[in-house]
């Protein structure tokens, strides 16, 4: 099989890490090579993040190739919209309809782009947009933080891996008192893209 | 059984299996999750000790007293534990020493770039570059394993992408007595004392053992050819093996583990059986000018630049430039997203004590700020551009006293030092003892939010607690006045208008004067105080508390009618209520919510810190 690349990218604080954490967990419990690598930086103050995930026979590095993601993960619009130049033209794009606004654009030095800009952006990157409205389904189950296990059952409704799987490694990762929480985050997520399909 | 992990927890993991019995350390993108993985291993001591050189200095000792020991650092750390290394490379130890020092190609977190390998060569000791997690748990266990044949210390130089990224690793017991005592220590000057007549003596063995190791780096399993297509032979080491191995899937290989003392015999047998030698390489031409020095040609730094990473497809994009690669293999990057989307850089937390500092300096006049790292250096950016230079760790009150005898005052501009309270004491204190008895005039500033916030909030001598429990505190203060400050001012972090007091009544004295802004980073603090909100009655869109450079106040879609300014907004989910706001607006229209509940927000009333740390 060819390697299966992975990009998640969204704001620090939001949880992305973790999400890549459970990506590859997931990617090795399906029996995959799996390298990812997170740019951790400055994040919790508020930067964009970005994490690689690949999975494959061999993986040799952690880095998705310029150009070839399969599917990226956003947890943000703008941030999102940032990458969609890594994207295949086959490839598939999940963003969390949620914008946080930088500085730059809260102090009114700069626009945040306008829907129609984004839509537009990602039309001529793919056609197949997933428009994840994760931040309200997380917010419905109480709390924003659950957000990541949200997008991550969204994207698991377009992968071949058994649930099972998916709920193991959510269970060994997420805190004890939380892993009912997560579970559900997790099917809400995955109803909602069934739902697309 | 096999457990994914990043090359950092490999590392800590490397160390447990291996016996390591004492481990120190300094902060550091990308290195600190080591000691902090380390800690979850009872057998293994651990500590964050005041700087580099002196987390060195401990390893060292416990490796005298007989104990497995590593020692972990960034890059730049480094330079500030070099002249440690470079006399245990001359006494050599009881047991095994690893110094682990984690490069940062590409600048992700880092205030220069370096390539540590040359202090491998500098200091004349074996070095390790793992590739990937596996490699970097398996490198720790060959480390001490050399270092103990040996007896010299080893490097093994990681670096952002091997420790922050993660693969499997076969995991393995601790196969150790942890009850046994060191051996008696027994004098041994000649070996020990590093007085030139004893250290002299030793100068031709530490030539003698690099020849030595470097024939044996010609057997050992880590250095290995791996022949493919004969027209190109590949030397790489690291993760750039990895990068170029998916460039060049086909191609004939030499993979080093050990990078210094080079595998000679293995570089002739690669370039003899190729025809044409490249070595890929991140950085300097460490490898490359070694093979050139034994007068084998090579291509390197002629195709790839010296700097920043050597992503996959930076190595298609350069070899394709220089015919080793046809220009149709190159993946051509759509250009979808527009260029002018606008940035997000880090700013300073909601509720960070910092703010106050740079709001008020950013109004001041005629002031040379000298600052230094951590998360105040975010001062440097908008909105307040309110510092004048950073370079290293305690170089805020160093170089703020050369441009005092440097006469800058003459100018009529005055001077203000910066350091933050994990950086006073790892580099701090003898600047500041330089100051006093020199006669300084200085004024210098410590911002103590107590902790080491950049790095992901470690403990420093200021603090009453350790990696493992309750620790002795030093009053940076009480420091201070011993090393002969008598002008010195506390300042609470959170009384705007009492910061700019101190710092206007220290620029004023005669002779050194020493401030410490005190206020917890939001991270080690109490929490959330209320959240505030703005009447939009009074509020006249002013724009001042803007300039405070908070996530949490934006522009709300309300323009007043008479200036046709947007009005603040207070986003309830990220505001913490550190109360700075209210203070500094001019018609009092910002105050805490009284009734309302603060909302379930993606942050919860403490922010996630589990990870975005830098520095
Ligand atoms: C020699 C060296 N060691 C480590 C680092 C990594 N580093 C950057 S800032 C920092 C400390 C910041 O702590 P503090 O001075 O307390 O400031 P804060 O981030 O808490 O504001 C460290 C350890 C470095 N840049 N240089």
């Amino acid at each position: 099989m060819e390697t299966m690349n992975f990009l998640i990218t969204g704001v620090g604080g939001q949880g992305t890490v973790l999400a890549s954490d459970i990506m590859a967990a997931v990617g090795v419990a399906a029996g995959y090579d799996v390298k990812k690598s997170d740019i951790l930086g400055l994040s919790v103050r508020g930067g964009g993040v970005i994490g690689h995930v690949r999975w494959g026979e061999k993986v040799y590095s952690p880095i998705v190739p310029e150009g070839k993601a399969d599917f990226l993960l956003a947890f943000e619009l703008l941030e999102g919209m940032r990458w969609l130049d890594q994207l295949r033209p086959t490839g598939k794009v999940l963003i969390n309809q949620q914008r946080i606004l930088p500085v730059v654009v809260s102090s009114g030095l700069a626009e945040y782009p306008s829907d129609e800009r984004i839509d537009a952006a990602v039309a001529v990157a793919t056609p197949a947009y997933y428009k994840v409205p994760a931040i309200d389904l997380a917010l419905e189950l109480g709390t924003s933080k659950v957000l990541n296990v949200v997008l991550l059952g969204a994207l698991s409704g377009l992968l071949d891996v058994a649930p099972e799987i998916w709920e193991q490694v959510l269970t060994e990762r997420v805190p004890k008192k939380h892993t009912q929480t997560n579970l559900k985050a997790f099917h809400a997520g995955r109803d909602w893209m069934k739902g697309q399909l | 059984m096999k457990k994914i992990m990043t090359g950092n927890e490999a590392i800590a993991r490397g160390a447990y299996e291996y016996g390591v019995k004492v481990a120190t350390g300094y902060p550091g993108t990308p290195s600190s999750e080591i000691l902090e993985n380390i800690t979850q291993y009872k057998e293994i001591y651990s500590e964050w000790s005041t700087n580099e050189k002196v987390a060195t200095e401990a390893a060292i000792g416990a490796a005298y007293a007989g104990r497995r020991a590593i020692t972990t650092m960034k890059q730049v750390g480094m330079n500030v534990a070099s002249d440690a290394f470079f006399f245990a490379v001359y006494t050599g130890m009881r047991a095994g020493l690893l110094i682990v020092a984690a490069d940062d190609p590409g600048m992700f977190s880092s205030q220069n770039e370096q390539d540590n390998r040359h202090y491998a060569r500098f200091a004349k000791m074996p070095m390790l570059e793992p590739g990937d997690s596996q490699e970097a748990k398996d490198f720790v266990g060959l480390g001490l394993e050399l270092s103990e044949k040996w007896d010299v210390p080893v490097l093994l130089r990681t670096c952002m992408r091997v420790s922050h990224s993660a693969s499997p690793v076969e995991l393995g017991e601790r196969n150790w007595d942890d009850e046994a005592l060191p051996p008696k220590w027994v004098r041994n000057q000649e070996k020990y004392v590093c007085t030139a007549m004893w250290a002299k003596k030793k100068r031709p063995m530490i030539e003698e053992r690099l020849v030595k190791l470097s024939e044996l780096a010609d057997t050992m399993p880590i250095n290995r050819l791996e022949w493919g297509d004969r027209k190109l032979g590949i030397i790489a080491s690291g993760p750039a093996y990895y990068y170029a191995r998916e460039v060049f899937p086909n191609a004939s290989f030499l993979k080093l583990g050990m990078t210094f003392p080079l595998a000679k015999g293995l570089v002739r047998e690669l370039a003899a059986g190729v025809e044409t030698l490249l070595v890929i390489e991140e950085l300097d031409p460490f490898i490359e000018d070694q093979v050139k020095a034994m007068g084998i040609p090579c291509r390197g730094k002629d195709i790839f630049p010296a700097y920043g990473e050597l992503l996959p497809a930076d190595i298609e994009h350069y070899c394709a430039e220089a015919g080793l690669l046809p220009k149709e293999k190159v993946t051509v990057k759509r250009e979808i997203a527009p260029k002018d989307l606008p940035g997000r850089s880090p700013v300073l937390c909601p509720g960070c004590p910092h703010r106050s500092t740079f709001y008020n300096l950013a109004k001041m006049k005629d002031l040379i700020i000298v600052s230094d790292i951590g998360c105040y250096n975010l001062g440097a950016l908008a909105p307040f551009f309110a510092t004048d230079f950073m370079g290293s760790m305690g170089a805020g009150f160093g170089v703020a006293h050369g441009f005092e005898i440097g006469d800058i005052k003459k100018t009529g501009q005055k001077v203000l030092g910066i350091v933050g309270d994990s950086t006073f004491f790892h580099n701090g204190v003898t600047p500041l003892l330089n100051v006093v008895h020199n006669g300084g005039n200085s004024t210098l500033m410590v911002l103590d939010n107590g902790t080491t916030a950049m790095t992901g909030h470690q403990d420093h001598p200021g603090l009453d607690k350790t990696l493992h429990g309750p620790g002795k505190r030093v009053d940076i203060a009480n420091l201070a006045r011993a090393c002969g400050v008598e002008h010195v001012i506390k300042v609470n972090a959170f009384d705007v208008k009492g910061v700019e007091k101190a710092i206007k009544e220290g620029l004023a004295y005669e002779g050194p004067s020493f401030i410490v802004v005190e206020g917890p980073c939001f991270f080690v603090g109490q929490g959330s105080g209320p959240v505030y909100e703005v009447d939009t009655a009074t509020c006249n869109g002013c724009t001042l508390c803007f300039r405070l450079g908070c996530p949490a106040i934006v522009q709300s879609d309300e323009l007043d009618e008479k200036t046709g300014r947007p009005k603040a907004w207070i986003d309830p989910v990220l505001c913490v209520g550190c109360d700075m706001c209210a203070q500094i607006c001019p018609r009092h229209a910002i105050g805490p919510v009284v009734t309302e509940a603060k909302p379930a927000s993606g942050n919860g009333s403490k922010p996630c810190a589990g990870c975005g740390t830098a520095g």
